[in-house]
């Protein structure tokens, strides 16, 4: 059977599967679309928050970004991970408890205004919208290479399908496809990744591998992985980092974003208890944890792979004639993900790190500069390749990238559609909707926003490539802060909250804006964005817990400045620091 | 509920110093170990690199989970124990 067909297999038996799925579990009242019910168990719900979670950069990305950056980028493995410790202990359990279906509206009801729910809602669709681009475009990528369509051909398949389960079965529909789809993505990533660990140490556990001895060479792998790259003018794979604040505040600016992101928030609004909130969080992590403590194993050894199918003499010794390359690389070529021009025309291939501290090395060797570009969102699609591994764990892969590109697309349609519906509809224009039509807002939406998403996924505008920046930011500096106050602060009034989110967010703007253009349009920079321009060295992207602490003190200043939040909020305040009584607690 | 009675003020207190203590912890394994202490720990080797590294890839994730189930082990013992539990 050729690749091809075995690719085909693959994905339209998951999309089959996804698609039976969402007969089954179709909606029949708006507590069905918005919250699947409130009856989910919590391994359940653990299992469809990390499908909901990981993304397509988590499955593509994340590897390929450690692997170039090393120890430097393991903010993105803390970063991504360590919100959930915020949820399960400031967010969830009191959400849950408050029983109610969206993210706004707990802002609004707390904060006694139609105000702040709007700008909850603002905050929620720019976030959503950036984060569900990304999505729809990894799928369209994903369609292109393994099932050789046009990228916009693929996007469309991949929007009907999310259109069948989304529309038709709501959070319901979503919450059992991103089991399914959890399951795949997971046997897609590990399965690669047990192989390649084997081949290089040996020890079938790739977490484990990742400190263990190199066979080949009989060091430790990460010191051999060090000495191979300093050899060719790289940084040391291990090596500290002098940034150390940006460092720590790009790390909590991803923790607090996570926590704050509502498409993962709305998640636990699917548990019957409070209690099933708080070990939901815990499992979501385990579940994510199987792929997260795979990824950093995956990109040193795949880093490591590439060196030497490059060097197979060692770095000593010349690299690969250009005519005996692997097939995997001649694949990739033809995307146009990786890159060969033979600089100095001796037919080899000479990957270095083209700095000026190797100048002198490399013109001692006769290399005219680095010839080979290889795009990092490749190592994780193109590993099972690279390890020789079966076809069918390549069909795998392609199945696996889609089931995380189109579950968390899933989620953020369903939290853009829930405000759109529940937030913006029955809470400000027409409140006397029916059930009945409430339902129907609520499908309506969800196909708009997908038709938007498709469209944006195709066309992606230029604000599309700044997910960590917008999404990330938006979730740390205005909706993080809003929630826990609304929580752990009796004192904390609608005019505190308004002023602090607005502050929050429009400090946190502006400092993206004034590195990486006004809206992200190119040329209107301020100042370019390099560390040296940075205020105290802090990367634009990092800026949210900054912002995050400048909403949390406007909010008290101001709160503390003007009246109490009247005698009823306060006792709703109370009402969901104790868990007793979130069965009874509903929207009707 | 009684929203203002006495047990309820210290239930609330409960989750508190078990959050505190928590989010240090969570702190001290991240922002510490993984990142601003990670030099103090570069004489512990582990692996080819130092306790630090492992911290920032993966010690500070297997801590993250072990919290969260502690947390919610204690919580649920918490709850129980100002009857605020669910049925």
């Amino acid at each position: 059977m050729s690749q091809f067909a075995i690719n085909i297999m693959f994905v339209g038996g998951s999309f089959l599967l996804y698609i039976l799925i969402a007969i089954w579990a179709k909606a029949g009242s708006t507590k069905d679309f918005y919250v699947a019910g409130g009856g989910v168990h919590p391994v359940t719900n653990g299992m469809a928050i990390g499908a909901d979670w990981m993304s397509a950069a988590s499955f593509i990305s994340m590897a390929g970004l450690i692997a170039a950056g090393g120890y430097a980028n393991s903010t993105f493995l803390m970063g991504w991970t360590g919100g959930y410790v915020l949820l399960a202990m400031l967010l969830a359990p009191y959400l849950r408890k408050f029983g109610k279906f969206t993210v706004p509206e707990f802002i609004g009801d707390r904060f006694y205004s139609k105000n702040a729910r709007l700008v909850a809602v603002l905050c929620l669709i720019v976030a959503s919208v950036t984060y569900v681009i990304g999505q729809m475009a990894g799928a369209g990528v994903a369609f292109s290479r393994f099932l050789e369509v046009e990228s916009t051909v693929g996007l469309m398949i991949a929007a009907v399908v999310v259109f069948i389960y989304a529309v038709l079965g709501g959070m319901k529909g979503i919450t059992y496809t991103q089991v399914a789809q959890y399951c795949v993505l997971i046997i897609a990533y590990t399965i690669p990744a047990v192989f390649i660990s084997m081949q290089l140490t040996g020890n079938p556990v790739p977490p484990l591998g990742l400190f263990s001895t190199h066979i080949d060479s009989g060091m430790p792998i990460l010191d051999k992985l060090n000495q191979v790259i300093t050899d060719l003018g790289f940084n040391e794979y291990t090596a500290d980092i002098d940034n150390k604040l940006n460092m720590v505040l790009f790390t909590l600016s991803l923790m607090i974003g996570t926590a704050g992101l509502p498409h993962v928030i709305i998640r636990f609004f699917t548990v019957p208890k409070v209690a099933d909130a708080r070990w939901s969080a815990g499992w979501a992590l385990v579940f994510i944890a199987l792929l997260y403590l795979t990824a950093p194993a995956v990109a040193s050894m795949a880093r490591l792979n590439l060196m030497t199918t490059i060097y197979p003499d060692g770095t000593a010794a010349e690299p690969i004639q250009y005519d005996e390359r692997p097939n995997w690389v001649r694949e990739w070529e033809v995307t146009g993900l990786i890159q060969f021009t033979d600089k100095n025309e001796d037919g080899r291939i000479q990957l270095y790190n083209d700095v000026p501290a190797f100048q002198e090395q490399a013109d001692a060797r006769g290399w005219n500069g680095n010839e080979l570009v290889v795009n990092r969102d490749i190592l994780v699609l193109a590993n099972p390749e690279i390890a020789n591994l079966p076809g069918w764990v390549i069909g795998l892969i392609a199945a696996g990238g889609l089931a995380a590109a189109l579950s968390t697309a899933a989620g953020l349609l369903l939290a853009i559609s829930s405000a759109v519906s529940h937030d913006l509809i029955k809470g400000s224009i027409n409140p006397a909707i029916s059930e009945k039509g409430e339902l129907l807002a609520a499908r309506i939406s969800m196909a708009v926003a997908i038709v938007v998403a498709t469209y944006l996924g195709a066309n992606p505008p230029g604000f599309a490539a700044q997910v960590v920046a917008l999404a990330f930011g938006i979730a740390a500096a205005s909706l993080f802060p809003a929630l826990m106050m609304g929580i752990f602060s009796k004192r904390v009034n609608n005019t505190g909250a308004i002023a602090g989110m607005l502050t929050g967010l429009g400090f946190t703007l502006a400092y993206i804006f004034v590195y990486k253009g006004w809206l992200f349009i190119p040329g209107t920079n301020n100042l370019p964005d390099t560390p040296e321009n940075w205020v105290l060295g802090i990367s634009p992207l990092s800026i949210g817990a900054v912002g995050a602490i400048v909403n949390f003190a406007v909010a008290f200043i101001v709160s503390n400045a003007t009246e109490e939040p009247p005698v009823e909020i306060q006792e709703l305040v109370e009402s969901v620091r104790y868990p007793r009584g979130s069965g009874q607690a509903q929207d009707h | 509920m009684s929203g203002h009675s006495y047990d309820s003020e210290k239930y609330w207190k409960a989750n508190l110093r078990l959050i505190f203590g928590s989010l240090i912890i969570w702190a001290l394994v991240s922002y510490g170990f993984a990142i601003l202490l990670r030099p103090m720990l570069a004489g512990i080797p582990i692996g080819g690199t130092d306790l630090g590294f492992w911290f920032a890839q993966q010690g500070s994730i297997l801590t993250f989970i072990a919290l969260i189930f502690h947390y919610a082990w204690r919580m649920n013992k918490i709850d129980e124990k100002f009857g605020v539990h669910e049925e």
